[in-house]
């Protein structure tokens, strides 16, 4: 049987040249970018070289990115790093309803050790607006984060007009950007954020490759402290093969990203046609225009997603959902439930996301498939039966 | 995914006994969308057996795998012996449920047993009406 992932932002396989690039690093420059010897040298030009591309990504300067492991680690030394820096300035943090667990429930730990914490809500796309973001400030914000695209409705933020209002008052801005980064065009310089957040594993390099963006006159902490490898910022032996990894993933990000997104968006787009045509009660979630170009969210009316995602993976299929059945802690997306759907829709989403090995050709399969999913699964729906008895009454 | 066993899953991918009895002798209904799961159960009762039980299920692959079983644990069962199925009987007889689905083994005996209790209130309404 044929096999379709359209979990991409889950997992996707590598560029054959990321994997290629990483091979000498596991064996013949196996040494430690640290050591006197000549051993360290390969590992530590190869460990800058990435570096720079990682920077040019983002149009930022080599020694602005220090090397992490996931961008949930990112965004733990982005906002407890400048916090403990700024201790001092104030005690207030502004985020968004809609971000990831790795910055929403550190900012409930840091609530607990005393910090007051604003969350802004969004509207029904996921939207933060720039001016509910002004009149939280207060004097003594010291932290804005807010992501730069959502990872599960797809959502962009209007980044450029929510940093211009933390920097028209003098708060240092970061961005979870794991994932728009390798996407979206991102310009540190011109934005003008002081930290953001990205990971190799979004853009068809390997897991556990991940950077934070820390422009030159931020301060912060470190988390891991040790030895002084990333300037004292993140002790550790580098994983020098993962990091080269990035560095070609953002390379070939940086070169191929107008072509990428235009193929991407022009399936995506085909896909998301077919299935509004051929699966009634679909529901389209988060912005229509303003989102990640691989990215499709929609919401099967009547079904629950679990029981979709398991007949789909029958299928040879493989997507996501926000149902509270597929969630470990069994609680439905906190995403779709800022932007408004109800628990009924919530419980029915599906995540598609789309990579570099899905094809045009595979549309007809996956719209089928869909279908037949959906129509089994509303048959033995007591809200699918409940809805058409009162289609039945209405008429 | 959820780590099911081959009899959850067999459920699961062809359930057995899905439908809504038409003039049904009792309705027992659980569950809501927020909590992820609805399921609903009606029953055909003869001789105070239970001749024939259906059911409408909303929810995970536990959940449908969970009303399944219990359909088929029901049918032809007098209706003292379809009270006595318990949660754990149920997620027995699917060689076990993972731990954070236990739950819907829960809902699906709930909703069985409540379709017998409205069986049992509509038979106590038309037995003093009778008397």
């Amino acid at each position: 049987m044929k096999k379709i992932s359209l979990d991409n932002q889950a997992a996707s396989p590598l560029e054959p040249a990321v994997l290629e690039a990483m091979l000498p690093f596991f064996t013949e420059h196996y040494g430690n970018p640290s050591s006197g010897h000549e051993l360290g040298n390969a590992p530590r030009k190869a460990l800058e070289g990435a570096r720079a591309s990682v920077a040019g990504l983002i149009n930022a300067e080599p020694r602005e990115i220090i090397f992490t492991a996931s961008a949930s680690e990112s965004n733990n030394l982005a906002i407890k790093g400048l916090l403990a820096a700024n201790r001092s300035k104030g005690n207030h943090i502004i985020s968004s309803s809609v971000e990831h667990f790795s910055v929403l429930n550190q900012l409930k730990t840091l609530e607990k050790e005393g910090f007051a914490v604003t969350l802004l809500p969004v509207d029904q796309y996921g939207l933060v607006n720039p001016v509910q973001l002004e009149q939280a400030i207060t004097d003594k914000t010291i932290l804005v984060s807010i992501q730069a695209a959502n990872p599960e409705i797809g959502t962009i933020q209007p980044l450029d007009d929510l940093v211009k209002v933390a920097e028209s008052k003098g708060v240092p801005f970061h961005t979870d950007a794991a994932a728009a980064a390798g996407w979206i065009e991102i310009d540190v310089k011109k934005t003008g954020v002081a930290l953001l957040s990205l990971a190799g594993d979004q853009f068809y390099g390997p897991k556990g490759s991940a950077a934070l963006y820390i422009s030159q006159k931020t301060r912060i902490r470190p988390l891991i402290e040790g030895g002084i490898q990333e300037r004292g910022l993140r002790a550790g032996t580098e994983n020098v093969p993962a990091l080269v990894g990035l560095g070609v993933a953002a390379k070939l990000a940086s070169e191929t990203m107008a072509q990428r997104v235009k193929a991407i968006t022009l399936l995506r787009d085909q896909l998301k046609e077919r299935l509004l045509e051929n699966v009634p009660h679909l529901h389209l979630n988060g912005h229509p225009k303003q989102r990640l170009p691989h990215n499709l969210n929609l919401s099967v009316q009547f079904v629950e997603g679990e029981a979709l995602l398991l007949r789909m993976n029958m299928a040879g299929i493989y997507v996501s959902s926000g149902s509270s059945c597929t969630s470990q802690a069994l609680k439905s997306s906190h995403v779709l439930a800022a932007i408004g759907l109800p628990p009924e829709l919530a419980q029915g989403s599906l995540l598609l996301s789309l990579g570099r090995q899905n094809n045009a050709e595979e549309v007809p399969y996956i719209t089928e498939q869909l279908a037949a999913v959906a129509d089994l699964l509303r048959r033995m729906s007591p809200l699918y039966h409940q809805y058409l008895k009162e289609v039945q009454n209405n008429a | 995914m959820p780590e099911y066993s081959d009899k959850v899953m067999d459920h699961f991918s062809n359930p057995r006994n899905i439908g809504e009895i038409g003039e049904a002798d009792g309705m027992g209904e659980v569950g809501n969308p927020v909590c992820g799961d609805m399921m609903k159960f009606t029953i055909k009762v003869k001789d105070n057996r239970i001749e024939d039980v259906k059911y409408l299920t909303f929810g995970c692959g536990a959940a449908i795998a969970v009303s399944s079983m219990v359909s088929e644990m029901a049918k032809g069962k007098t209706l003292e012996e379809a009270l006595k199925i318990t949660n754990k009987q149920v997620a027995e007889e699917l060689d076990g449920l993972p731990g954070n689905k236990l739950h819907c083994s829960n809902l699906g005996a709930d909703a069985l047993h409540k379709a017998i209790e409205d069986y049992m209130e509509k038979q106590g309404v038309k037995g003093e009406n009778a008397s």
